[in-house]
């Protein structure tokens, strides 16, 4: 909303050019062309919390010189689905209709009932589409489905939805075939590279608790009856460190880009396949640098799979198919396994620390 | 890519599909397909239980339990209560976008 304020302030933003004028008022146009504020706006986006303010104002747009007779497409305010939109539409004459759906793309917001039917009727009366254009078909966004249901839209406004391709590029294609899509345009894929550019907002947020577990690891390490020795706490904990950077790496990066190609469906076994592989490779490249404990290397081979198990078992959250019922099952199953997992390798690394100190 | 398989709370009574296809339209995965002018199911196991076409079906021929497919959200709403949603919020962030 911040956003809005400040688009007005710096007046209109670059890629609006001009305007149409309609029975309901003058309507902004849109540029098809992406600037390189919006390719850097993209990359931004992906990486993290600014997502949260890349944001349109909501209302109605026109792109090229549409006229009464013109497609109407809907899309979410957040600003990445709104530029992938006009770009599709490049060479078309067409209303977009922008709902406001808090800078969520549409099916996240669509989950969440922000791209939703009454947001949907609000913004036809608010825009007065129906003065706008002379038909009544308007044409969502297949994934938009999940928040709008179109029979109460026809009801309530007397427009007709279309559920059009999930993908906007595949828009020109489906307006040429006279509105039809084929199987492929109403399938939603995962490509790697669509896992690829996930996995930054895999990585970040785990990332902000790998402090904490440096912490405990260090501390951990370095304790001893004397107090803490700095020289312990690094030589023992390094490892760890090491190994935990490892596990993040397995279950945030190498799981989710490899997704297909690891063994099992369930997320939190494809999570340790990857971490003990990675976790075997990490302890092969240090060579003998956690010594030879059997204590040690037990609590890591039990704790750094089951954490790039639980990591991996996040990526649920930004799959294009995983459903609730499933996760929860695997959560069922995991939850209890990765406490006990952590529990134990604790035990045995502070039984460790014990003969350490020659109290055992 | 299939998740689990037999998990899906999806059903579908055929008896009161009057084959508008509406479910076709808007199914990402291709849960549904038109045979002799009315909807099947065909792949359960498919189904991620976003719930497009329960919302969609006027003739109340579909039925699924919706909800987010998500572990942070579920482990979330374990630790401080409420329906698992995708307001990660409250880090600062979100999963969603």
């Amino acid at each position: 909303m911040q956003t809005t304020v400040k688009f007005v302030k710096k007046g209109a933003p670059r890629w609006v050019s001009g305007a149409i004028k309609t029975p309901a008022g003058a309507v902004s146009r849109v540029s098809s062309d992406w600037s390189r504020t919006d390719m850097l706006g993209m990359i931004k986006s992906r990486i993290g919390a600014y997502r949260m303010h890349y944001t349109v104002p909501p209302g109605l747009y026109a792109v090229g010189e549409a006229t009464r007779d013109s497609d109407v497409f809907v899309t979410a305010n957040y600003k990445l689905s709104f530029d992938i939109v006009r770009r599709a539409l490049k060479g078309m004459d067409a209303w977009v209709l922008v709902l406001d759906t808090q800078s969520i793309n549409v099916w996240c917001a669509a989950g969440k009932g922000t791209f939703g039917t009454d947001e949907l009727v609000r913004q036809i009366s608010v825009a007065r589409l129906s003065e706008v254009v002379g038909h009544r078909r308007i044409i969502l966004p297949q994934l938009g489905a999940v928040g709008v249901s179109a029979a109460r839209v026809n009801k309530e406004t007397g427009f007709r939805v279309s559920f059009g391709p999930v993908e906007a590029r595949d828009i020109p294609a489906y307006v040429a075939a006279g509105y039809k899509k084929t199987k492929e345009m109403s399938l939603v894929k995962f490509s790697m590279l669509d896992r690829l550019v996930l996995t930054p907002m895999e990585i970040n947020p785990i990332m902000k608790k790998y402090p904490w577990f440096a912490g405990a690891v260090l501390l951990l390490f370095g304790l001893a009856p004397t107090g803490i020795l700095f020289q312990q706490a690094w030589q023992g904990g390094l490892p760890f460190l090491a190994l935990g950077l490892a596990a993040v790496f397995a279950g945030a990066f190498v799981t989710p880009v490899l997704l297909p190609f690891v063994p099992f469906r369930s997320f939190a076994m494809k999570g340790w396949i990857t971490g003990m592989l990675i976790t075997f490779l990490t302890m092969q490249a240090m060579g003998g640098a956690t010594g030879q404990s059997a204590l040690l290397l037990a609590a890591i081979y039990l704790f750094f799979p089951a954490l790039s198990s639980y990591i991996a078992l996040q990526f649920t959250g930004s799959t294009t198919y995983t459903g609730m019922s499933g996760v929860n099952k695997e959560l069922k199953i995991g939850i209890p396994l990765y406490i006990i997992t952590t529990v134990v390798s604790l035990l045995l690394v502070v039984l460790f620390k014990l003969r350490e100190w020659e109290v055992l | 890519m299939k998740y689990l398989a037999n998990v899906s709370t999806l059903q579908f009574f055929s008896d009161k599909c009057t084959g508008c296809g509406r479910c076709v339209e808007v199914c990402p995965h291709g849960v549904f397909e038109m045979r002799d002018k009315r909807a099947n199911l065909i792949d359960r196991d498919r189904c991620m239980e976003c719930g497009a076409c329960a919302k969609n079906c006027e003739f109340n021929a579909i039925t699924v339990n919706t909800g987010v497919g998500c572990a942070a959200a579920i482990i979330n709403s374990l630790i401080y209560g409420g329906a698992p949603s995708c307001d990660c919020s409250g880090t600062g962030s979100s999963c969603c976008g």
